[in-house]
Parts: structure tokens; C-alpha cells; sequence
């Protein structure tokens, strides 16, 4: 479904993705790993078109989307929730919500679908009214995943999710993340957190000085202490 | 004090408003577009000017005062639309200062543009007829046309206040302003926001503009001074904050009004002295929000 070959990226001159190959299958949910300072994040903007200079090819359903702007991807149904959350200020979690909207062709039903999302993250429902920022780090990531999914994207991307988050809101979050799967949509997961992560994936790939140096099913990179040693141990 | 000097107070004062109202017009503008956009857009004062001559130009060709208040805006909006896409968009991502100074020298542009075709000196317009005249307001007769003016920014505020607070499109100029970046990735073609925002800013400047002209004339020069007086409210105000830009606007008029019935020469002195000591106090502004220049 989504497919990354020979990707590289660049941050004025220097050369931080070097040939990067990934390939995220329909349905599946794929785990990237790596130290501080891999690549993790650098991959997923590049995908999402937040890097000004790339080279390589990153195609979504056969269409290339290199060259494309950011805004173009996500209407080919390409969803990112990055690092930093990036709650808009100053707005309220309904306004936030509504965000994940605006582009969409589903805009004619915003109160339903917010509804909708409400159900899926019981925690945002009581606080539609809040101003986003208030909420709690663990609340705001809730917001964020929840802006990028009420427009039904068939592919998600997450840059290490459960960062400073409680850990039953973890536990919330993955649980949430397996049901999206069993609902179809397709995840390419960034995590520090690597059992949880491995626990929930399909497959894993180890990113490392902006290469691939491993690929393995999450089942057998969880039972490679080794390579987790090498590349993982922060 | 006697009754007369307080009934004077009382007219300069509203007379303070309606120079605040020009104030405030050309300051929301200038907000909007550096609150989005990042760009201190020096041409401002250009486009109020360009707004009054293109309203006197279709006056001198028929149309009355109503028509050319909205053709004239109209058409420098087309010009502001013109202007971001062909200029200002290419030095997007280069740092604050190359739209400034490419601003700044394109308002020299236009007024000798201006020049050339009007002439260096200026032009009286006159009060449409529905407008001339007083009316009392209870502490002395008041110029109609003034009362206008307040009454035109007041509904023109009111109507921003609507789009930006109450519409899709404004949701996504408050979230862009903030973070352009999570605004893009929610599919929204940013660039094209920051193209309807130059224009809508410049639309406005050029409605001040042809709004002042039966108050002062037009002159080629006009631009100038309103568009430092704008900053001043902008400053004043906070950066960003339509609420801000209504608040300093008229206290900026009202100070100018009234040192200039003191103390005429002053009056440009006392809204930088305005200005220094709200920085002092506050350096956002009153309702700016604090480090956005950071
Ligand atoms: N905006 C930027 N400008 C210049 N260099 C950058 C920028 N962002 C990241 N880098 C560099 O690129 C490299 C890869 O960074 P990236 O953020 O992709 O790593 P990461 O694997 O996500 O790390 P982390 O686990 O800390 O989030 C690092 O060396 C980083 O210093
Ligand atoms: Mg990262």
C-alpha cells in the first residue's frame, strides 16, 4: 500500500535519510525503531511531504507522492500525528476536532462524525468544550490521534505516541490501535516503547544513521535481544 | 472648566473616534496578514492610498461615493491577490525581512506610479450628499460623515469578528496563524489561505483609504503617516488580535485627537510615547500573545 524505495532526505546540506526502503502492506501495522537520531521521525515527514529536499520514491496506492505538497497526500488518504501532538493553541478540543475536517469531503456531516470520534475517545467527549491546551499530555496525544483519524485515512502514521504519557492511557492507546486494525486501516507506527510496539505489529524495521539495517515479523525481532541491544538501547 | 470646554472635549473625543476607526481598519489588516502571513507588510499605507484614488478615479468617471466604496476596495484586493502571489510568495521560508523590505519598496512603486498618473498635488472629494451635515449628539453638532465612519468599521469589525470566529474558513486562518504546518497536513492548501488573507487585508486598507478622502483629500503621500499609526496600534494592541487592533485603534485616535487640540505639534509624539510605555508595561500588547516574535 505504501511503499518507500531509495528514499533519501536532506536538512539543508546534510544527508540524513540515505536510501531508505519500507514497505507498509494493506491492513498491516509496521513498527519503525531505531536510537535518538535515526531517521524515525525524518522518514514519516518525508512521507507527509514536511521535508523540503527528498529523492527516491514514496508511492501510496501506486501513486508517487514525492513532489506532491503535504496537503495533496493527505487527501490521497494519508494521515500523520507527529511527535510534538501540535494541539492548536487557543482552541477548544471541538475546534481541534472540527481541524481534522475542514479539508475533508465529509464536511457536510461534522457533527455526527465528531460524535462518532467522541465515543471512540470517551476522555475527549467530556472535554469538548475545553481549550485543548489545558488537557493533559497524555489527553492532548488522545486529541491529536483522534484529529488525524475523524477524516478516515487509510493509512495512518504516529511518531512515538505514548512519549510522557500515563501509562494506562498506553494501554488505552494500543488497545485503540489494534481496533483500528481489525477495522482496516493500516498504521506505520514510530515507538521508543519497543515491547509494546512489537507487541502489536506485524512487522519491524530497524532504522539506524538513516538506513534500514534490519527487517524481521515483530515476533522474531521481540525474541532478538540482540539486535534490539544493538540498535534500540537508548 | 466650564460647560463649552467640556462640550469641546466631549466632540474631539468622538472626532478621536473616528480617526480611530481609520486606525483600526488599516491595523486589522496589517495584524492579519503578519499574524499569518509573518510579513510587515510596508506597502499597507500604499493600498489605503490606492483605495482613495481608485475611488476618486470612478468618481471622476461617473460612479458615485457608494459604488466606488466597494468597486475601490475591490479592485486593490484584486491588486493585493496579484501582488502575494507574483511577489511576496516566492520569499516565503526566507526569513522576515525580504517581505518587508520588498514591501517597503513596492509602496514607493505605487505612489509614483500614482504620482505619474494623478500629479503631485492632491485632491478634495467631497461628503456624499446623504452624509453632509451635523447632528447633534448631546454635547454639540457632530459631522455626519464621522458618524458614518464609526458606523462602517463598526459593522466591517463585526463582520470579521463572524468570519473568523464563526466559519470554516476563519477556523482555519485561527489554526494557520498558530501553526501552518499541522494546518497543511490536515489537507489544507495553505498557501492559497495566505493568498485570501493578503487580499482581504489589502481590500480593507484601500476601504480606509477611500473612507478618508472626504475627511483630508487625497494626496499621493497619504499613506505615510497612517500607516505608522497603524503599526503603533498593531503594537499597541498585540500582534494578531482583531480585539486588540479596536482597543488601541480608538485609544490611539482618541490621543491624538486630543493632544492635537493642546498641543497640535505633540500629537505624533504622544502615540510613540503611547506606544513606549504600553511596551514597558506589557511587551505584547494588550491582548498579544507573549514571544510571538520569538
Ligand atoms: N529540522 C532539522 N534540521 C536539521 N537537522 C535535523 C532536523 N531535524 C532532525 N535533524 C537531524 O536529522 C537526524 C534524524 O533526526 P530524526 O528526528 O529523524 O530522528 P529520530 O529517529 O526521529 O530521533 P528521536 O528518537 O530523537 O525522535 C538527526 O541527526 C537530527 O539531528
Ligand atoms: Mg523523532
Amino acid at each position: 500500500m505504501l511503499s518507500i524505495k531509495g528514499l533519501n532526505a536532506w536538512y539543508g546540506s546534510s544527508h540524513v535519510l540515505q536510501g531508505v526502503d519500507i514497505e507498509v502492506g494493506e491492513g498491516e501495522i509496521v513498527c519503525l525503531i531505531g536510537r535518538n537520531g535515526a531517521g524515525k521521525t525524518t522518514t514519516l515527514k518525508s512521507v507527509m511531504g514536511l521535508v523540503d529536499k527528498t529523492t527516491g520514491s514514496v508511492t501510496f496506492e501506486g501513486k508517487e507522492l514525492l513532489g506532491e505538497p503535504a496537503h495533496v497526500r493527505f487527501h490521497h488518504g494519508l494521515a500523520y500525528v507527529p511527535e510534538e501532538r501540535r494541539i492548536v493553541a487557543g482552541l477548544d478540543v471541538r475546534d481541534n476536532l472540527r481541524l481534522g475536517l475542514l479539508a475533508s469531503r465529509d464536511k457536510a456531516r461534522e457533527k455526527e462524525l465528531i460524535a462518532e470520534t467522541a465515543k471512540i475517545f470517551p476522555r475527549l467527549a467530556e472535554r469538548l468544550d475545553q481549550t485543548a491546551i489545558t488537557m493533559s499530555g497524555g489527553e492532548q496525544q488522545m486529541l491529536a490521534i483522534a484529529r488525524a483519524l475523524i477524516s478516515s485515512p487509510r493509512l495512518v502514521m504516529l511518531d512515538e505516541p505514548s512519549e510522557g504519557i500515563m501509562p494506562v492511557l498506553v494501554d488505552e492507546m494500543f488497545e485503540l490501535f489494534r481496533d483500528l486494525k481489525g477495522r482496516g486501516v493500516t498504521i506505520l507506527l514510530v515507538e521508543q516503547n519497543v515491547e509494546l510496539a512489537l507487541g502489536i505489529a506485524d512487522r519491524a524495521y530497524v532504522i539506524d544513521q538513516g538506513e534500514i539495517v534490519h527487517q524481521a515479523t515483530a515476533a522474531a525481532l521481540l525474541a532478538d535481544a540482540e539486535i534490539q541491544e544493538r540498535y534500540c538501547a537508548v | 472648566m466650564n460647560g463649552l470646554s467640556l462640550d469641546l472635549l466631549g466632540l474631539q473625543l468622538f472626532t478621536g473616534v473616528a480617526l480611530g476607526a481609520l486606525y483600526i481598519l488599516m491595523a486589522v489588516g496589517l495584524s492579519l496578514i503578519f499574524g499569518m502571513l509573518t510579513v510587515v507588510n510596508f506597502a499597507h499605507g500604499a493600498f489605503y492610498m490606492l483605495g482613495a484614488y481608485v475611488g476618486l478615479w470612478l468618481m471622476m468617471h461617473g460612479a458615485n461615493f457608494w459604488i466606488a466604496l466597494v468597486v475601490a476596495p475591490l479592485a486593490v484586493a484584486g491588486v493585493g491577490l496579484a501582488v502575494e502571489r507574483v511577489l511576496i510568495r516566492p520569499l516565503y521560508g526566507r526569513g522576515i525581512d525580504y517581505p518587508l523590505l520588498l514591501t517597503f519598496g513596492l509602496s514607493y512603486i505605487i505612489v509614483e506610479l500614482v504620482r505619474v498618473a494623478f500629479g503631485n498635488t492632491g485632491y478634495p472629494v467631497d461628503t456624499p450628499e446623504a452624509l453632509q451635515g451635523a447632528v447633534d449628539i448631546g454635547v454639540g453638532y457632530f459631522p455626519l460623515y464621522r458618524l458614518f465612519v464609526i458606523a462602517a468599521t463598526a459593522v466591517i469589525l463585526a463582520a470579521l469578528w463572524f468570519f473568523l470566529e464563526k466559519t470554516s474558513f476563519g477556523l482555519i486562518i485561527r489554526a494557520g496563524a498558530r501553526d501552518p504546518q499541522i494546518v497543511r497536513v490536515l489537507g489544507v492548501d495553505v498557501s492559497r489561505v495566505w493568498l485570501i488573507v493578503f487580499g482581504l487585508g489589502t481590500g480593507i486598507a484601500a476601504l480606509a483609504g477611500l473612507l478618508s478622502a472626504p475627511l483630508q483629500g487625497v494626496i499621493p503621500e497619504m499613506g505615510g503617516p497612517i500607516l505608522a499609526e497603524a503599526f503603533v496600534v498593531v503594537v499597541v494592541g498585540g500582534m494578531g488580535s482583531l480585539a486588540g487592533a479596536a482597543v488601541a485603534g480608538l485609544l490611539v485616535g482618541i490621543v491624538v485627537s486630543m493632544t492635537s487640540l493642546f498641543a497640535p505639534e505633540m500629537s505624533r509624539v504622544a502615540i510613540f510615547a503611547l506606544m513606549a510605555i504600553v511596551l514597558l508595561i506589557r511587551p505584547q500588547g494588550f491582548f498579544g500573545r507573549a514571544g510571538l516574535m520569538s
